[in-house]
């Protein structure tokens, strides 16, 4: 029997794309291949800062972290749909670095920040200084608005308290944009890294060996009235945070999905037992097919969340199929690249653990698929 | 070929078709009209499908870009794609004559002599002459170019022997394409085959209904015993048969060909069952009150989309480098599983009304659904099976070893 989802796709965005996407998408394949080869990636989870500062400084050079900001900021002046293919090849080779925190950081000013706040630090972004976000609090919950960290009038400014967790590369970081409760309502606070002290920086122990983040307590510290960001725009740009970390998870977590495929399909295709090359059992050969086809849809929404970012409705929608379609593919992908390696899939050196655990950690960032299935049936039903 | 037409040309002929669809499309016919044309049980089915065809056909909306000589219309193809189009607003019932306009026709009309163009396509057309397929036999589904059934030529005819199966609307075609062996030698399986353009009236052709898992008719297995054709029904030469019969699966998956129009199935609405969700109850509340509900339904909805996303997709160059030829290989097996657990998942919705079948009058949508959950399964094992397909797709998109 045929199917005609054509009334169901009115409501939803279609696929489309830019040169300029096009073109930063051959640059970034390559750039990461080159830049972050899985013995390099090994040895920086072993290293303090996580991430290479030569190729950070590269990332910035290439003008990547200023995509998505207008070009009056020092910025490139295209959108978030341009940004997306880059995370894409750094989730494909595991190269982690401020990049996603840089960008999202970038979004929350651009959404809620003031001319002179935008001109202070955006183009200090562009430039490869790292902005990075506080949000997440001891209570675990995804919803962003839950802020139980306070920030009390006091004199000129404001007295921070509480703690936040996951903060990301929050050591290197000059900027940390925290969500705090001021009188019953939710407001970004910019914070300067000198504001910090050092012992206010705990490093978390967390599933993706890859990454660097942080437990930052907020207690004694002070920040001016200027470092809030306007009251009235903290809503949108609360939303504006949630869609762009999802679009860049999805993108990544697609990259992530690629690699643990072909990693899997290349041992199946060496891997010999019984006298048979593994992957001749189809035991073996349908579950990875059911991992490529999981793969490819979660890889169509994706494209279609970073094309249709940004347009009212139909892009939180496309977003969140995005994140959830990913979810779903990638740990799926990741769990059977574990299975299908058999004892190597059990040891530390094999790197489907890697994906398995980078899949963990995207899920437990800015809501799982069940979450994103939730908030999408509020929006389809 | 005709002229390609103006905007203006084609919004009138639009409008003509819209008025002409409007006022004849059929209303409820009192029975249960068939899903698709592989499933066609009653005469009473069988008679009104076929005046339906004759007269969308009579008023210029079928055929109507095939050559005027042989009984088409004689238009630009953009006419038809309007006509199409307009037929399927008014979700009128299917063209029955399938593998007649469909296959058989573009066929003919591709590499058939002039005398097999002239004494076929209006028949068909016009759903007089009913075409049915006989490719796949009982020892032979999924391995195609094993067919067995032999063509032996004598004098001017050649006498069959041998057996045909899954013959959609075989108890009722005038016509066969058929794919026969004249020959076990040459370099390999494929180098024997022939393809016939066969009477069904022949003596010595039987034909057996099969009824279906969904409790319909529809299609038969064909029995072969010592049935004379004459010689003139062979199509090219001898040993060019599976050459054909791959020529025709081509029109079947749409490729660039110049179509007599119509459509041959109806499809399911992806928000019918969204609606069927809405009005159904657990625990006196809508269902899609219910979380868990709620969360398999936005599943299906992602599903869909990524379907859709991926039909899409597959044409734009850039967002397929990788594995240029994933998305189309993966679209059969994608597309009939969904629909598949789709539809499966619609009968959960039904409460108790869920026991019952088609034709109670208390049934949800006279059976709408369950008939559409068990014919789905035509879909995920015809024209290659789901595991048939995960082995393709293994084999040669992933580049996975062949079983051995």
């Amino acid at each position: 029997m045929a199917f005609s989802e054509g009334n169901l796709a009115d409501h939803l965005g279609g696929l489309g794309y830019s040169e300029e996407q096009i073109e930063l998408m051959d640059v970034a394949t390559s750039f990461c291949r080159d830049k972050s080869p899985i013995d390099k990636v090994r040895k920086l989870m072993a290293d303090e800062r996580g991430y290479d500062p030569a190729v950070w400084q590269e990332i910035a050079e290439l003008g990547w972290l200023g995509i998505a900001i207008p070009e009056a900021h020092g910025g490139v002046g295209l959108s978030m749909a341009e940004v997306a293919p880059i995370a894409e090849q750094m989730g494909r080779r595991l190269l982690t670095t401020p990049f996603a925190s840089c960008t999202v950081a970038a979004q929350a000013l651009l959404a809620a920040a003031d001319e002179a706040q935008c001109g202070q630090w955006l183009p200090r972004i562009v430039a490869g200084e790292i902005a990075t976000l506080a949000l997440s609090e001891p209570h675990g919950d995804w919803t962003l608005a839950h802020v139980e960290a306070i920030g009390k009038a006091s004199g000129d400014g404001y007295a921070l308290s509480g703690t936040k967790q996951f903060v990301a590369y929050a050591k290197d970081a000059a900027l940390v944009i925290a969500t705090v409760n001021v009188d019953g309502q939710v407001r970004l606070a910019l914070i300067e890294r000198s504001a910090i002290a050092d012992g206010a920086l705990r490093r978390e122990i967390i599933i993706d060996e890859t990454r660097r983040t942080y437990e930052l307590t907020l207690d004694g510290i002070t920040i001016p009235a200027s470092a809030l960001l306007d009251a009235g725009r903290s809503t949108t740009a609360l939303g504006q945070i949630e869609l762009a970390s999802a679009l860049l998870q999805a993108a990544e977590m697609c990259g992530g999905t690629q690699s643990a495929i072909d990693y899997t399909l290349e041992y199946l295709k060496t891997r010999k037992q019984f006298g048979k090359l593994i992957g001749e059992y189809q035991a073996l050969k349908h579950p990875i097919t059911n991992a490529y086809v999981g793969y490819e849809k979660a890889r169509s929404h994706m494209l279609s969340a970073a094309h249709n970012f940004g347009q009212q409705g139909v892009g939180e929608i496309a977003v969140r199929m995005a994140k959830a379609s990913a979810d779903k593919a990638y740990s799926f992908a990741a769990d059977r690249a574990v299975q299908f390696h058999g004892g190597f899939g059990f040891t530390h050196d094999c790197d489907a653990g890697l994906y398995r655990r980078s899949a963990i950690w995207h899920a437990s960032q800015f809501g799982d698929a069940a979450w994103h299935r939730a908030k999408l049936a509020d929006l389809l039903f | 070929m005709a002229t390609r037409p103006t905007a203006a040309e084609l919004a009138d002929y639009e409008a003509q078709a819209d008025a002409w669809f409007r006022e004849n499309t059929p209303k409820d016919p009192g029975f249960m009209l068939p899903l698709t044309f592989m499933e066609v049980s009653t005469d009473q089915q069988f008679e009104f499908l076929c005046n339906w065809q004759r007269k969308v056909y009579e008023a210029g909306y079928l055929g109507a870009s095939w050559p005027t000589q042989y009984g088409g219309g004689g238009q630009h193809p953009d006419f038809q794609r309007v006509a199409t189009k307009v037929m399927k607003k008014y979700d009128g019932p299917i063209m029955l004559n399938a593998i007649g306009i469909g296959w058989a026709g573009p066929l003919i009309l591709d590499i058939g002599s002039e005398e097999e163009k002239k004494k076929y396509i209006k028949g068909m057309l016009s759903a007089e002459d009913i075409w049915c397929q006989g490719f796949s036999e009982p020892e032979n589904g999924s391995d195609l170019g094993n067919a067995q059934l032999k063509a032996v030529r004598d004098g001017d005819e050649y006498v069959l022997n041998g057996s045909k199966i899954w013959t959609s609307l075989g108890d009722r075609a005038k016509y066969m394409i058929l794919l026969a062996r004249t020959s076990n030698e040459g370099p390999n399986k494929y180098a024997g085959l022939s393809f016939f353009l066969a009477p069904m009236h022949a003596p010595g052709i039987e034909t057996r209904r099969i009824k279906k898992l969904t409790g319909e008719y529809g299609f038969v297995q064909c029995f072969f015993t010592d049935a004379r054709i004459s010689a003139e029904c062979l199509m090219g030469s001898e040993g060019d048969g599976w050459q054909i019969a791959m020529k025709t699966l081509e029109y079947e998956r749409g490729a660039k060909v110049n179509l007599a129009g119509g459509y041959f199935l109806k499809e399911l609405d992806a928000m019918g069952v969204v609606e069927l969700a809405r009005e159904s109850q657990r625990g006196g509340k809508p269902l899609l009150d219910d979380p868990v509900m709620k969360d398999r339904m936005v599943d299906f909805m992602m599903d869909i989309q990524a379907l859709n996303l991926n039909n899409q997709r597959r044409r734009m160059g850039p967002l397929v480098q990788d594995r240029p030829m994933g998305l189309a290989l993966m679209n059969k097996l994608a597309r009939t599983e969904m629909i598949r657990e789709l539809t499966e998942f619609s009968l959960a919705f039904q409460g108790t009304r869920g026991g019952y079948y088609v034709d109670d009058p208390c049934a949800v949508d006279n059976g709408y659904w369950h008939r559409s959950y068990l014919n789905s399964f035509s879909a995920t094992i015809g024209g290659g099976t789901s595991e048939i397909q995960r082995n393709i797709i293994a084999e040669h998109v992933l580049g996975l070893p062949k079983g051995r």
